[in-house]
């Protein structure tokens, strides 16, 4: 019984808090994304300009996200019958998007005005002997920031 | 990350844009194992409830990339590189609680 009512304490917490958590981090990354749209962030190896290069810099930043008790609960639930597991989508969009946020925000500090070849990198960093199984993803973006000698 | 006073030129690109590479020396790598820290790991365990990010790891992931990128560069100096090219890193856990962090690159003079 006492499992019980914890169980859905932990259910109610955990939903109310992540909710707000998530719209909040939305709206914050929103706001970097308008302020950094000047940036642009690409998978190419060549660079967008032909004009000369001043320097270049590796700019690389990491983020690690965990998803809350609701979220689980959902998921562990989806994954009898299948389907789209949508709570954690955007979980990982939104460590995605907060990575290239930073990403820009690096290079914008450096003078640069756009970013080369950006990859990213996700990883699971998880306890894997325990029942109860926390879920932290970390999402990880590298790339070349650079700088050319006019401003473009 | 490569602090504009570094020496060091990193890039993830085939080669440094506006710069021609004068010699090659072979691949360059740097690594690093780390574990996490027990108060992190309960904190963890409540962000667990709740959702959100994890500063703790993300600084500690942070802090270790910056290490293995830091081994990396030491190796290009001593083979008296000035640039590293197409730099990659890559991540592994190879038990629990701990991860492995590489990364590796050419190391070319400019």
């Amino acid at each position: 019984m006492v499992e019980i009512v914890i169980t859905i304490a932990l259910l109610v917490a955990g939903y109310f808090t992540g909710s707000i958590l998530e719209k909040n981090h939305f709206k914050q990354i929103e706001k970097d994304e308008e302020a950094y749209s000047h940036i642009i962030l690409h998978s190419f190896e060549e660079l967008s300009f032909e004009s000369p290069v001043k320097s270049v810099y590796m700019v690389s930043h990491g983020t690690v996200i965990s998803h809350d008790y609701f979220k689980r609960f959902v998921a562990s639930l989806v994954n009898i019958f299948g389907g789209r597991v949508t709570v954690y989508e955007s979980l990982l969009d939104r460590a995605r998007r907060e990575v290239q946020n930073e990403l820009k925000k690096q290079a914008s500090q450096l003078g640069a005005s756009e970013v080369s070849n950006v990859r990213l990198e996700t990883s699971s960093i998880s306890k894997h002997n325990t029942q109860n199984q926390t879920g932290c993803i970390e999402v990880y973006a590298y790339g070349t920031a650079i700088c050319y000698e006019k401003q473009v | 990350m490569n602090t504009p006073a570094s020496s060091i030129t990193l890039s993830t690109l085939q080669s440094i844009p506006g710069q021609s590479i004068q010699k090659h020396f072979g691949i360059v790598s740097g690594n690093t194992i780390r574990a996490k820290h027990i108060g992190r790991d309960m904190m963890a365990g409540l962000k667990n409830i709740f959702g959100g990010e994890l500063k703790g790891y993300t600084e500690l992931l942070n802090e270790s990339r910056e290490e293995a990128t830091n081994r990396m560069i030491e190796c290009a100096q001593q083979l008296g590189a000035n640039a590293i090219v197409n730099v990659r890193y890559a991540t592994s856990s190879i038990a629990a609680g701990a991860a492995e962090i590489y990364v590796y690159g050419t190391a070319v003079s400019i």
